[in-house]
């Protein structure tokens, strides 16, 4: 069930774009039907149909005749650099301004993130 | 698309109370849609006049065109549980899906026993000693296996258990999209069912507050908490539905769209703006309107 920010055929397309990032889609492979969306997420048909149309706008799915929705090929490089161009306004700047709130100077900070990269490698 | 349901300018009043004061209303052929609203709202007495078992004492209501009373091809297309739905002393599950079909043509007998089967309704129990719940399964057995091309259900969820609904939700959507219908569901669990609706209607005082596709609802109101000042400030000249003030914290929902100059005003002022929830909206239309402040704190019933 959805309950987060903005409308539900976002955060399903949104959904959809993670899992085809994650790898649960291959490329050139099917994804469910909205239908199957619908039924899973127990969300109405014409928002899953929403939600699914608009990755085919974006060119991430399209549609094989009388076989199914397909993911395309390029859709994970096409969807990761829209993330990246996101990553400034999503991530970069909330951290910039919990830190300023915190008075976590900017040498600190840098510290901060080199010590989590050494923690994750 | 074409209109499934078509009101017009229709009241209905009990002696001198007006339970239905002049609506006007429709909604869209194959679409499933949320009516919502308080008790006493008006919603049931809306259900039984779209159901024939009531008649407006002005205006009219049209269901596929016709008005809906006494016209038995219309009836055959409508199916309606009322929650207080009442049977013959002693029936029990199977006499009731033995006539169901009787008033439903398209009845399924197939979806009729898979809910039984999974809202483990019992058979041998008369129906009279059914629970809350049961009753509830029931009636939405009767609403969903009819496959009737208007689908009335009448605050479905009453008493039911969490995997009751669950299933609930799964066949609906299921039939729904191997079967398409109309369905009108009023229910005041919003934010568990408002993923299903792709039409929403908020009712209050019989009156129709909000009538529009659910993902318009996002633009109708917003929420504004933040330093009681502030938050009085930012929202001086806008209509408040609600407000809630605990101790220097004040919390309004404001009727509108957000726009940049309010952004820009709630940023200078240190106030979050957030798009107001359906529940929020239900709830804020369900509000008296405010009056002065200490009479609002309780107000968020």
């Amino acid at each position: 069930m959805f309950v987060g920010e903005g409308p539900i055929f976002q955060q399903l397309a949104a959904k959809i774009a993670d899992d085809i990032v994650g790898g649960t889609y291959a490329e050139e492979t099917a994804v469910p039907s909205a239908t199957d969306f619908a039924v899973f997420h127990q969300v109405n048909p014409a928002t899953a149909s929403k939600g699914v149309n608009m990755l085919v706008e974006l060119g991430v799915l399209y549609k094989k005749r009388g076989i199914g929705m397909f993911v395309a090929t390029g859709a994970r490089d096409l969807l990761l650099r829209q993330r990246r161009e996101e990553f400034r306004a999503q991530y970069m700047r909330p951290l910039l301004r919990e830190a300023s709130v915190l008075d976590i100077p900017a040498s600190e900070l840098h510290s901060m993130i080199d010590d989590e990269e050494q923690d994750l490698a | 698309m074409s209109n499934a349901i078509t009101i017009r300018s229709m009241s209905r009043s009990f002696g001198r109370s007006a339970a239905l004061d002049d609506i006007t209303l429709t909604v869209p052929e194959g679409s499933i849609c949320g009516l919502l609203g308080r008790n006493g709202a008006g919603k049931t007495t809306i259900m039984s006049i779209l159901a024939g078992q009531d008649r407006p004492s002005s205006g009219t209501a049209e269901v596929f065109g016709e008005r809906p009373f006494e016209n038995e091809s219309i009836l055959s297309r409508i199916s309606f549980v009322r929650d207080n739905q009442k049977y013959p002393d002693n029936y029990r599950v199977h006499h009731v899906l033995r006539i169901a079909p009787e008033f439903a043509p398209n009845w399924n007998a197939q979806v009729a026993a898979e809910l039984v089967d999974g809202f483990r309704i019992p058979l041998k129990t008369p129906i009279k000693k059914f629970s809350r719940g049961q009753l509830s399964a029931i009636a939405i057995v009767l609403g969903l296996a009819s496959r009737a091309p208007l689908t009335l259900l009448d605050e479905p969820y009453l008493g039911l258990d969490v995997t009751a609904r669950a299933l609930f939700h799964d066949m609906l959507l299921r039939d729904y999209t191997a079967h398409p219908r109309t369905v009108v569901l009023s229910t005041h669990l919003i934010e568990e069912s408002e993923a299903l609706f792709d039409h929403v209607l908020i009712i209050d005082r019989g009156q129709v507050r909000v009538a529009c596709a659910s993902d318009e609802t996002a633009d109708l109101a917003f929420t504004v908490s933040g330093s009681v000042d502030a938050v009085k400030l930012v929202t001086a000249d806008r209509a408040t539905l609600l407000s809630h003030t605990v101790g220097p914290l004040r919390s309004a929902t404001i009727s509108g769209a957000v726009d940049d100059d309010l952004r820009s005003l709630a940023r200078t002022h240190g106030v979050t703006i957030a798009p107001a929830t359906l529940q929020e909206l239900v709830a804020a239309f369900g509000a008296d309107t405010p009056r002065p402040e200490l009479l609002t704190k309780g107000a968020r019933a």
